[in-house]
């Protein structure tokens, strides 16, 4: 009898662990992923996943994540709840961004040393098109209506707006020095972009392709040419959004309506990438050189908590 | 009879539309910014090891490489970038092809030659007709008391590099610094630039000795540089000799243990294959698949020479030199380097503003401006000769 409670339990408990929140980040000079309960703040366990593993986004069901194991130079499709490996994508050489479509069929990779978007239908697990764009693509979103793929290559300095139809590039956009990454608000509106040398965020309206608003990030008592801005997310409402700064050790916090900065977080070594918890009430940030990652509570805009999660952190996602 | 004529007013309002608008995407379309690179044939000159090949063609690959990353840019900008490379024979004279094939031609020259010949071309054609970006000199001088308003200087001075290694020894405390120096006027400078870093940043060169012997030093180093190397107590030994004649043989072969700085050993560069940090990666990966080996200093000055020019056209939005040349020499200018901050030149002198590598042979061991040096406009003026500093206005 009681042997027979304690079973129940303890499935109780591992059920209750198995749907509770996940997050999943890069680590990779460790070649392996991580596995962190954000709500406990504990790392969970490490598996082994490739050669210098790097971007890493969530199936639409969440069912499974797409790991850019660039030295393998593949983009591996990693079951969520077993963390087998269910298959390979043929993402081109050295794959490290990439994203989704809307409906989850398709993949879009930047291949930075060949100036190339790779194209790829995610079900067929085949190369639909190459598309040639500026030198060292790096950042790339779709809009959420589908419309719209754009890439920003570092070296030109510039955001290729791609037509989805068609694949093909149909304008450019000139921004600040060594744009990294960028992100579309959830109502499609807006296209913001960061760039690390510059040092801003440029916001731009997607109707237009234009420029609305520069932001100039400043952090007293550092250096400017430490500020560098890499991941960017925003939230569901556009209320707020938020950059990591890079070796400035910082997020910031855009108002999003106003576009002022709101805030400065210090968070760990060399921030890089960011992803909101499935509810949007924590964010993480992934610090490359400490070795850990940041919790940050949006409601009171705070750092709770940082989890050591092995060597540079790369990107990170959430699994409801 | 009336509709008629005013059909044919629209038709050919229409058509002047369309000339207009087709001329003016035609023009956009053809832009085109011709840049010529200028140097002379080397001589190998006598092996003093046989680790490394000589390299014949240092500079010509790095131009090459940013014309493919300039013209990538390009196409979505409607500019062309086109390179033309004049390579003057080992017993040519350089001034005379240079007057003749280059000076009418072009307004963008990258240059890569020793900074005597540098000398000979400026000047040929005045300041608002060609621009010179020098990837060759690390002469002081030159960016100095004889500067030119036609040329830019792409790779550090020996002033840059010896602050860079001087911050480095300030930070770890090696105060007391041996100077060996070699027998040629480059070396000399060299250890001028060393004993000008040393009072600027209060450090002791407590001894200073020049190495005579004219030899190759392979055979007979063990015996010569513990002798060499005697009788003096010191932190750190600085070598200054930039053609490689015997500094190498330096190190563990000191009557006491103590680690080489300078030309050799740890060096100052502003370029160097260990270097993996903020994208260098990529473009050393991008350089070995077109060149098939390593990216050195002058193909570093070369590729930052012709790919400021590409981003300057790009914002410009210009292919003329008056433009371009004072976007270059301007505030908004930032040139991504792959050095993790942004380089610019410095408007007094020409000389572009980078951080320093300095770097063993198998291990990138820090980059300069050291943490801790500051300055009040940017920390890569710590490096060189600061505007107070030069005689160059």
């Amino acid at each position: 009898m009681k042997k027979r409670l304690l079973a129940a339990v303890f499935a109780v408990t591992l059920n209750g662990s198995a749907v509770a929140e996940t997050v999943f980040v890069t680590l990779e000079k460790d070649n392996a992923l991580a596995l962190v309960d954000p709500v406990a703040g504990v790392l969970l366990k490490t598996v082994t996943i490739g050669q210098r593993p790097r971007g890493i986004t969530l199936s639409r069901d969440n069912k499974t994540i797409f790991v850019a194991t660039s030295d393998d130079d593949t983009i591996k499709i990693i079951d969520t709840d077993t963390l087998q490996e269910i298959g390979r994508l043929p993402s081109g050489e050295d794959p490290e961004t990439f994203a989704l479509s809307p409906d989850g069929t398709r993949l879009f990779v930047s291949n930075e040393d060949d100036n190339l978007v790779t194209v790829i239908d995610i079900p067929a697990k085949k190369v639909i098109k190459q598309i040639q764009v500026g030198v060292e693509p790096e950042g790339i979103a779709v809009s959420p209506d589908n419309r719209w793929i754009v890439s920003a290559s570092e070296t030109t300095n510039m955001v290729h707006w791609i037509d989805s139809k068609t694949l093909s590039i149909v304008d450019n956009t000139l921004v600040d020095p060594r744009p990294r990454a960028a992100a579309f608000t959830d109502d499609g509106e807006q296209l913001w972009v960061t760039s690390e040398m510059a040092g801003t965020l440029t916001i731009m309206d997607v109707n237009t392709r234009q420029i609305i608003k520069n932001v100039k990030f400043e952090v007293p008592g550092v250096t400017l040419d430490m500020i560098q801005p890499v991941g960017v997310v925003i939230d569901k409402d556009r209320r707020w959004g938020f950059v990591a700064l890079g070796p400035a050790n910082r997020v910031a916090i855009i108002d999003a309506q106003t576009y002022e900065v709101e805030a400065y977080l210090l968070v760990g070594q060399r921030v890089w990438n960011l992803a909101f918890s499935p509810d949007q009430k924590r964010l993480y940030t992934t610090n490359g050189t400490s070795n850990d990652i940041s919790i940050i509570d949006l409601d009171r805009q705070k750092v709770t908590k940082s989890v050591g999660v092995g060597r540079y952190p790369w990107g990170v996602v959430s699994r409801p | 009879m009336g509709q008629e004529m005013i059909l044919r007013s629209i038709i050919k309002l229409v058509w002047i539309f369309l000339i207009v608008t087709i001329g003016n995407v035609r023009a956009a379309q053809t832009q085109q910014i011709k840049i010529a690179y200028f140097s002379q044939e080397q001589i190998a000159p006598p092996a003093l090891s046989n680790l490394d090949p000589f390299i014949e063609n240092k500079g010509v690959p790095g131009a090459e490489l940013a014309i493919l990353d300039n013209n990538t840019t390009g196409q979505f900008t409607g500019q062309s970038y086109s390179l033309e490379k004049i390579i003057v024979a080992p017993d040519g004279d350089v001034a005379q092809v240079f007057k003749h094939q280059v000076a009418d031609r072009f307004a963008f020259v990258v240059v890569n030659l020793p900074a005597d010949q540098l000398t000979q071309i400026s000047g040929v054609k005045p300041a608002d007709r060609i621009l010179l970006f020098d990837v060759g000199t690390t002469d002081d001088g030159l960016r100095n008391e004889r500067c030119a308003a036609d040329i830019l200087h792409i790779l550090p001075s020996r002033a840059m590099r010896a602050d860079a290694l001087a911050q480095y020894m300030m930070k770890k405390r090696w105060r007391q610094w041996f100077l060996v120096i070699g027998p040629s006027e480059q070396d000399k400078l060299y250890a001028a630039a060393i004993k000008r870093s040393a009072k600027r940043f209060g450090m002791k060169i407590v001894a200073e000795k020049v190495w005579e012997h004219t030899y190759d030093a392979r055979r007979t180093a063990q015996s010569d540089i513990p002798v060499f190397t005697q009788g003096v107590d010191y932190d750190i030994l600085v070598v200054a000799d930039e053609q490689g004649l015997f500094g190498e043989y330096l190190e563990y072969r000191t009557w006491i243990p103590r680690p080489v700085i300078g030309t050799q050993g740890l060096i100052a560069t502003s370029w160097h294959r260990t270097h993996e940090q903020w994208g260098a990666v990529q473009i050393q990966n991008r350089f070995k698949e077109l060149a098939g080996r390593w990216m050195v200093e002058q193909d570093y000055g070369a590729y930052l020479a012709v790919r400021a020019i590409g981003e300057a056209a790009t914002r410009t939005r210009s292919s003329q030199l008056e433009p371009i040349k004072a976007y270059l020499l301007s505030d908004q200018f930032a040139l991504q380097g792959y050095k993790g901050k942004p380089l610019s030149f410095r408007p007094w002198n020409g000389q572009l503003r980078q951080p320093v590598l300095l770097a063993a042979p198998r291990s990138l061991v820090a980059v300069a401006p050291v943490e801790g040096f500051l300055h009040p406009k940017t920390e890569l003026d710590t490096l060189g000769f600061d505007q107070p500093e030069s005689p160059c206005k």
